[in-house]
């Protein structure tokens, strides 16, 4: 009666924030929490003293994740809690290897940094993610630019192919370099080819689930609905000729691959897409000579010659020892020698990570991502949108596919490929693209719940 | 779309499990044979992080580990020249040897006895410090035995009897162990690459290791000692006295050094025959002992065994299947028979000792950081050769070896010493190797020696055990009874 009478006095609307925004904000305090032990440990093991600089390093991220939160509450008050925490976790332990890497480069005379970049970009980035979340307000604004994106990703692929402005590193021609920034835009194509291909499929799906002969016993579409499978392959190859690099090349297609299946259910693009991919990855090691290299390295990377060669396994093998001599717990943090293996920030941090945290850290870090991809897929899941759904098991898979290649690179499950690890890697465009993810998802998230169960009370 | 995705689901599931099971491969399946892998420096890495351990000679460091303010912590950083050969290096680049390599497990806190202060360290992130190594040399007489030596290549080992501690260990020449125990990888290398090149091998300890040396006339002490053990001879049995012998089957004769018979008698006696270091009569004896009497003495007295001081000697060779003319070769220490001075020198030791070997030895206590003693060997018996009857009877040789004998220039105004020289052949165009193995006080024996001089010393022709080697025993000698 008398909780009647006080409902009936309040004459304002109330928005009920869930409390799934609580959780997320108890979460985040953890992750900031952790991010700041981390720092913390990695001075005192390797300086013997706590400096300021921890807060360079440790606030802004922690800073802009609780912009983010706040921005969640207001405008996508339903979006899934543990997407963010989680990746300002995987960020901060980034920025403090990045760190602790540095570290070692000042200790052994070098100059050349990391950290504070990726600082920096992390900011950039979650800035970036702020401004999708609060301008993008569902998924139907995009269904508007299918085409663009097209076009926007086309772009962005063949930028490093420019004269000028292109910059190869390592081999491969995948960065832009601009005013003294080096960008990899293929990491931002990703995004736009995800909106595209999405877009497309939703439209065409029908007349690609077509069936026409059957052959065998298998039901096989008709020659034009082979059309866009050909075109992807093709540009795959074309990454793979044109900017060698294999991990590109194979990320944009079988992300492709899984799309095209969930939206057409027809197992058969899936079947002659892995045929496709693994025709084009044999005859490529036959061909091309670093693919060749590559899978010398990656077969016997322990044999002598193998790993004199130029390009050929030293790096794996060095990172081999790093995660060997981690063992199951691992040297502490900044107890170990990650500094030995080449590219230790960039393209073999998770085996710097497995070094000094140990077996039990790797299991951790991988947990986060599989509950990270998890979470994306639970969306498409959920989500009554056809659209939405295949945006997010794109951008779910993409990351879920680019952990694997990358640290099935580095630990000898596939050949290695220079593909970031997300949130880890010492990069921006990694970073810049892997917060717009974050935020697609968690504006999917948020409109995959249905709102006639939300409770308005009056 | 839900069938679909649940199979996508199910692959991304299937990549993240193949991702845990190939991490787990990596980092607790095969971790021990990464480890052991050459090419991986981690090890040497993490060693450099601890503060090892310093290598002490009556308290004073002749080893230790200074910090550094680069990556690696520490340097490690030799006192002297004349230590290197006992020291060995430790080296970033290079592994270690020596001491450093034998005790590393000690240096480096690792060894099981500071399992306490190594839980400690994991404890409160402070890396344990290594345990100190103290040794048994005495340094009066390892700079004696260095400077006794001179320019000479060679090397000397000096223990005590009684103990097996070994007092003085030098090998020669000598080389500046700081010069491998850099940071910098480049300097390194090339300081090491020219060592290595060094035609007198300065990074061999001689003592113990690298090529053994034909014995010349010292392994006459072996075959005189099997004759004694056999019961079948004395010191004062006696043999044919011809000028030379001619090997059975064979054109080859021997003779003695001096070309002439051994005295002017018809007969010869054992003991005047190790006086004067006659070959024919030993040939006559070995020849009539047999090689399988030889070789079972020869074992008695280690050949063939791997003694460890801790550091690892390479074992002294009796050759095996012999026909008659290579056993005569062997009975006066040609042939193939192969030692290394610390054979030589157990073997005066334990006829020093009334025929007891002792287990040789160079350290005298480990040490932790928190002053703990962690191990000190006690003296211990290694086997016993040659009875103490024998002992006496070879003794006695050995004495008159040096009073009137061809050891003659190892002597001590006011001391008795027991000495043999040797002067082995090393083929026609070869330089000959320099022996002297022996023992002072004789009636008392305080240390037991045995040194080789390479390559003539630096002669070709005129060089002798007693004109070349005998000198440097007495020098030597004259320091440890002063």
């Amino acid at each position: 009666m008398n909780a009647l009478t006080e409902a009936l006095q309040i004459s304002k609307p109330i928005k009920v924030v869930p409390r799934s925004r609580n959780l997320e904000a108890l979460l985040l305090f953890f992750a900031a929490g952790l991010n700041a032990f981390e720092l913390a440990q990695i001075q005192l093991s390797i300086l013997e003293r706590m400096t300021t600089d921890l807060f360079t390093y440790w606030l802004p991220p922690v800073l802009f994740a609780f912009l983010l939160h706040l921005i969640l509450r207001r405008r996508a008050s339903e979006a899934d809690p543990l997407i963010l925490p989680i990746a300002l976790v995987l960020n901060g332990l980034g920025i403090a290897m990045i760190y602790r890497l540095d570290l070692a480069t000042i200790a052994s005379g070098g100059a050349e940094l990391f950290a504070f970049r990726q600082v920096m970009w992390t900011a950039l980035a979650m800035a970036i993610a702020a401004i999708v979340i609060l301008y993008i307000p569902s998924q139907l604004f995009l269904r508007r630019y299918v085409y663009t994106a097209m076009a926007v990703g086309i772009v962005l692929l063949l930028l490093p192919l420019l004269p000028v402005i292109g910059t190869t590193i390592n081999g491969a021609t995948l960065w832009i370099s601009l005013f003294g920034v080096t960008f990899q835009p293929g990491e931002i194509a990703k995004i736009a080819l995800i909106i595209f291909f999405s877009g497309y499929l939703v439209d065409r799906k029908d007349s690609l689930a077509v069936v026409g002969r059957k052959i065998l016993g298998i039901r096989i579409p008709r020659g034009r609905e082979l059309g866009p499978i050909l075109v992807i392959w093709l540009a795959s190859i074309g990454v793979l000729v044109l900017q060698r690099d294999l991990g590109t090349s194979i990320l944009y297609f079988g992300l492709f691959l899984v799309m095209i299946y969930v939206a057409t259910g027809r197992a058969f693009y899936a079947g002659i897409g892995v045929a496709m991919l693994i025709t084009g990855g044999l005859v490529a090691s036959r061909l091309l000579d670093y693919v060749s290299r590559r899978f010398d390295a990656w077969l016997n990377p322990f044999e002598q010659a193998n790993y004199d060669a130029v390009g050929g396994s030293y790096q794996i093998v060095q990172g081999i020892f790093g995660m060997a001599n981690g063992g199951l717990f691992g040297s502490g943090l900044g107890g170990g020698v990650p500094q030995l293996v080449p590219l230790a920030e960039s393209d073999f941090i998770i085996s710097s990570l497995a070094e000094e945290l140990g077996l039990i850290g790797f299991f951790a870090i991988l947990a986060l991502y599989f509950l990270l991809v998890s979470r994306g897929l639970k969306v498409a899941f959920r989500h009554s949108d056809e659209f939405a759904k295949l945006m997010a098991v794109g951008f779910s898979f993409v990351i879920a596919l680019q952990l694997f290649v990358v640290i099935g690179g580095v630990t000898r499950i596939l050949p290695l490929t220079g593909l970031t690890t997300p949130f880890l890697a010492a990069g921006g465009s990694s970073l810049l693209a892997n917060w717009i993810i974050i935020a697609m998802l968690l504006r999917l998230s948020d409109s995959a719940v249905d709102r006639q169960t939300e409770v308005i009370t009056r | 779309m839900i069938k679909e995705l649940r199979r996508v689901s199910l692959v991304v599931a299937a990549m993240f499990l193949s991702l845990f099971i190939a991490a787990t491969l990596l980092q607790s399946v095969n971790t021990e044979a990464l480890a052991d892998d050459p090419r991986n420096v981690r090890n040497i890495y993490e060693s450099y992080k601890t503060q090892r351990g310093p290598i002490l000679v009556d308290g004073k460091a002749i080893a230790s580990s200074i910090p550094s303010d680069n990556a690696y912590r520490y340097l490690r950083v030799y006192e002297n020249d004349i230590y290197s050969a006992v020291t060995g290096y430790f080296s970033v680049f290079r592994g270690a040897t020596g001491m450093e390599s034998a005790a590393n497990l000690y240096l480096s806190g690792q060894s099981s006895s500071q399992f306490f202060e190594q839980v400690n360290a994991v404890l409160s992130g402070n890396p344990v410090t290594g345990a100190a190594v103290e040794l048994t040399l005495d340094p009066m007489l390892q700079q004696a035995a260095w400077d006794a030596l001179g320019n000479y290549k060679g090397s000397l080992i000096a223990i005590d009897p009684v103990t097996g501690n070994i007092l003085a260990m030098v090998s020669k020449p000598g080389f500046d162990a700081n010069l491998v125990a850099g940071h910098t990888s480049k300097k390194v290398s090339e300081n090491y690459e020219e060592l290595e090149a060094d035609p007198s091998n300065p990074l061999i300890n001689k003592t113990i290791g690298g090529d053994l040396y034909h014995p010349g006339s010292v392994f006459k002490l072996v075959v005189a000692a099997a004759a004694l053990e056999s019961g079948e001879y004395t010191n004062q049995s006696s043999f044919d006295n011809p000028v030379s012998v001619q090997l059975p089957n064979s054109t080859s004769e021997v003779f003695n050094s001096s070309r002439n018979a051994c005295g002017s008698a018809d007969d010869v006696t054992l003991i005047y025959a190790m006086r004067f270091s006659c070959n024919v009569p030993f040939v006559e004896l070995g020849l009539a002992l047999g090689q399988d009497r030889l070789r079972a003495q020869a074992e008695l007295f280690g050949f063939g065994k791997e003694i460890r001081v801790p550091m690892i000697a390479t074992p002294s060779s009796f050759p095996e299947e012999m026909d008659e003319a290579q056993l005569g070769l062997s009975s006066f220490g040609q042939y193939d028979v192969r030692v290394s001075p610390l054979q030589m020198a157990l073997i005066s030791a334990s006829i020093a000792n009334g025929g007891l070997m002792m287990q040789p030895n160079l350290i005298e206590s480990v040490i932790s950081p928190n002053l703990s003693v962690i191990l000190a060997p006690q003296p211990e018996v290694l086997a016993q050769p040659i009875t103490a009857a024998t002992a006496a009877s070879l003794k006695k040789m050995m004495v008159q070896s040096v009073t009137k004998g061809v050891a003659s220039n190892a002597s001590v105004s006011g001391f008795k010493v027991a000495g043999k020289t040797g002067t082995a052949e090393n083929g026609d165009d070869e330089r000959v190797t320099l022996w002297f193995t022996g023992f002072a006080p004789a009636t008392n024996p305080r240390v037991a020696i045995a040194l080789v001089i390479e390559d003539g010393g630096g002669r070709d022709f005129g060089a002798s055990g007693n004109a070349t080697a005998a000198p440097v025993a007495r020098s030597f000698f004259q320091a440890v009874l002063r």
